[in-house]
């Protein structure tokens, strides 16, 4: 898109003009899918204070316009790698919102059959390469994903995303020498919610500007307002031309904010209230794109359309996610080993 | 329609808590997302949202009330738009489910599964374990475009220790790739490209650096398949010299044989001759499972009647009787091998009958050959170049005390690397790795 670096540069929409058009119909959906996985990340937390889920669960809430700016920019065949927080990146690539919640309730009918749980799902259909419990170990894997279009002399693109927490491990650094040696199609994603569980930013990274932590190897990067859907679909358009066109690896720098703990069992007294209320009421992605959306002419019946149609998935899911059987015994055996 | 909020878990553990506050109350409109109460328990204060929008009508549970156990209703909200259906109340509590206190006991161990014996070859003629492992290699390249070997110095320099001579001349740099000196990247890149599909032989220097790797060889090779349901395998080979090598001290020299064997999803073989270099790293690069090969420097450049048949391969999980005997099984790998045969040629001068098994895969064992053989011997001796503690030679030994304990004339007995950090000195060195007069030793003192 010819004014992506213009937008990249002011890090906001230029998405003001009222009138509807294909940036109506594309904030339109931007807002369907955000709505989609804050609705289903505040179900999964009911679930999970219903005893329903188990373990570890990290909700995406906050951090909606980072995924869904980045998918929007995508094609089928690209490929996504993320961490353990993945609820989001999972329904963003359009893997089901049943197998994803149902693998939250450890139910046979979960992504994984209910095995891997909240931070390792996978889809071979979406190109979803997980969840990974392991801070930064995605990063290594995303090359690999990248590395398979080189070797395959593909044009596909592969997209790592990791926290600014996980910026500050070395094999965060491996990889970007790597990339940028081989000049891999990869896009490095840094969603900066600025809190790497309970330590913030800055008493974690010396760097002050994470979007040049690429510049040793000379990777272009660049921070963007990662609460705007719209400056990030641009920004990543960008990106995914600079990766496809063989260019070699690129760095994003989301900034944006986790309205929840680190996971379910987090306090959050890290962070005063009044942060996260000012961040909420005044910075929110999806307020901000119902509000543009007014702005374009979008009525509340049609809001009310998407706010029933994605209450109507979530619902499901979550009926779904407590009728699903648990795993059959023999599941404990499976899966170890491929045979033959 | 009204809807119950009801007392939500701050953790699986968690069975009640301490309605602090209330910071909405009753006759107040709430969208979804919005902080209604706080909670409390002796470890952590949480806040309380609206999954819901709507009206709250009654708020149940006044502020301050302790001992507020999980899932009981705590306030109930009419639903704004007729469109919200009730949160699914009717579901008790699951308490959060840990293993049952008398978990049920499903070791495999009576299971034997005995692989096909062996095809014969044919014709063989002498080459070292390096030119064994190179063709082996080579043989898959040229088989399947999506193998390839990546590591430092397989390239331009030919392999540190010339494994991979001739390679890139025939193959190309995008199928021989160097790496930089970073282990952790390189690994973790190989083994998301296994996971799109691709092949890769991934070359330690020595299995020593390994180390730098291992999450993504434990975390990321051996168990996504598992975590993923069956969807994303991991068709990948990682190979190197493993165990000491000559005077090059701790951190140079160490067998990780029982580290690898301990973790399900991965399959470990240790070649000794050739011709189990050459066909077990082809059976290696086909598996579609990670496949550790740890082979040995010291070995690299001896030689061995291997098969010229241009499809030779080994079957992964198949021992191999070297030698016949009747007083005693001997069962060692790798390197080990070679110590366990001159042991055996020791004692056949003293009169002494002894069947070496060259296990040749450590997971999954051959427990068929081991256990048959020691109901032929009622003997056993393990030998391994590594630490005794949770060893292979421990396995071993437990796996023919569970099977032919009945059969068993003297307790197991191992041989074994000495239990310290690798000296650098040689007198100290030669003293800390088995010798061929400890397998004599060992076996004397069982007859």
């Amino acid at each position: 898109m010819a004014v992506a670096a213009e937008t990249r540069k002011r890090g906001k929409s230029r998405t003001t003009a009222a009138a509807p058009g294909p940036d109506r119909g594309r904030l339109e959906r931007a807002y369907r899918d955000m709505l989609l996985i804050r609705r289903f990340e505040e179900k999964a937390g009911q679930l999970y204070g219903m005893g329903l889920i188990g373990g570890f669960c990290h909700l995406y809430i906050g951090q909606e316009a980072v995924v869904v700016g980045v998918t929007m920019a995508l094609e089928d065949g690209d490929q996504v790698i993320t961490s353990y927080r993945d609820h989001g990146h999972m329904l963003a690539t359009g893997m089901s919102a049943r197998g994803v919640m149902s693998e939250l309730t450890g139910r046979a009918g979960g992504h994984s059959k209910g095995k891997g749980g909240s931070m390792h799902m996978f889809s071979k259909e979406k190109q979803f390469y997980g969840g990974h419990g392991i801070v930064g170990a995605q990063v290594s894997l995303g090359n690999g994903l990248a590395f398979s279009n080189w070797y395959r002399g593909s044009d596909r693109v592969a997209t790592t995303y990791f926290g600014e927490g996980a910026s500050n491990q070395g094999q965060v650094y491996e990889s970007f020498n790597l990339a940028a040696l081989m000049k891999l199609p990869v896009i490095f994603i840094i969603e900066n919610n600025k809190y790497g569980m309970g330590t913030a930013v800055e008493r974690a990274s010396a760097s002050h500007d994470l979007s040049r932590n690429g510049a040793a190897w000379s990777i272009p990067g660049v921070a963007v307002d990662g609460m705007d859907v719209i400056a990030v679909h641009e920004a990543a358009q960008a990106a995914v031309a600079h990766c496809r066109a063989g260019k070699g690896p690129y760095l994003m720098e989301m900034k944006t904010y986790r309205y929840r703990g680190h996971s379910m069992s987090d306090p959050a007294r890290y962070r005063t209230r009044e942060e996260v209320q000012r961040m909420r009421t005044e910075h929110d992605c999806i307020e901000a794109a119902r509000a543009r959306l007014q702005a374009m002419g979008l009525d509340e019946a049609a809001f009310r359309r998407i706010d029933d149609e994605v209450k109507a998935i979530v619902q499901d899911a979550a009926d779904f996610a407590q009728e699903s059987p648990e795993p059959d015994a023999a599941e404990l055996y499976t899966d170890v080993l491929v045979e033959g | 329609m009204a809807t119950e909020i009801l007392m939500p878990a701050l953790s699986p553990t968690m069975t009640e808590g301490k309605l602090a506050r209330w910071l909405k109350h009753e006759g107040d409109k709430v969208r979804a997302g919005d902080v209604i109460a706080e909670i409390e328990t002796d470890k952590a204060t949480m806040e309380v949202e609206a999954v819901d929008e709507g009206t709250i009508s009654k708020l149940l549970i006044a502020e301050g009330t302790e001992g507020v156990a999980v899932n009981t209703p705590i306030a109930e909200l009419d639903g704004g738009n007729g469109a919200a259906r009730p949160a699914p109340v009717s579901t008790p509590a699951p308490v959060p489910v840990s293993a049952p206190a008398s978990a049920p006991v499903h070791h495999h161990a009576p299971v034997i599964a005995s692989l096909p014996e062996e095809k014969d070859w044919g014709p063989t003629a002498p080459i070292t374990v390096r030119e064994a492992l190179r063709d082996a290699m080579a043989a898959e390249m040229r088989r399947d475009k999506d193998v390839f070997l990546l590591g430092e110095e397989v390239a331009q320099y030919q392999g540190a220790y010339k494994i991979s001579q001739g390679l890139l001349d025939e193959f190309g740099p995008k199928r021989v790739i160097d790496t930089p000196i970073t282990e952790h990247g390189f690994t973790g890149m190989a083994v998301g490209a296994a996971m799109t599909g691709l092949k890769p032989i991934v070359e330690f220097m020595t299995f020593n650096f390994s180390m730098q790797a291992m999450d993504q060889i434990i975390n990321s090779a051996a168990k996504t398949l598992y975590m993923s349901g069956g969807q994303m395998g991991c068709p990948i080979v990682f190979r190197g010299p493993n165990g000491a090598a000559s005077r090059v001290a701790a951190q140079h020299s160490q067998c990780y044989a029982s580290w690898y064997a301990h973790v399900p999803g991965l399959k470990v073989v240790a070649p000794w001759s050739a011709a189990d270099a050459k066909g077990l790293l082809r059976a290696a690069i086909r598996d579609p499972n990670p496949v550790i090969c740890l082979e040995n420097e010291i070995l690299y450049g001896q030689t061995f009647e291997c098969p010229t048949d241009p499809d030779f391969i080994l079957p992964i999980g198949k021992a191999k009787v070297e030698r016949a005997g009747d007083k005693v099984t001997i069962v060692a790998f790798s390197r080990m091998v070679t110590v366990a045969m001159q042991a055996a040629e020791a004692l056949a001068e003293q009169g002494i009958g002894a069947e070496v098994i060259n296990l040749r895969t450590l997971r999954p064992l051959d427990t068929a050959t081991v256990v048959e053989s020691v109901k032929k011997t009622s003997r056993l001796v393990t030998v391994e170049e590594g630490w005794p503690y949770a060893g292979i030679g421990a396995e071993v030994a437990m796996t023919v005390i569970e099977h032919c304990f009945d059969w068993l004339d003297a307790p197991p007995a191992r041989v074994h690397g000495i239990d310290v950090p690798l000296p650098y000195a040689a007198n100290l060195e030669r003293m800390a790795l088995p010798q061929p007069d400890w397998v004599v030793d060992a076996v004397k003192k069982l007859l």
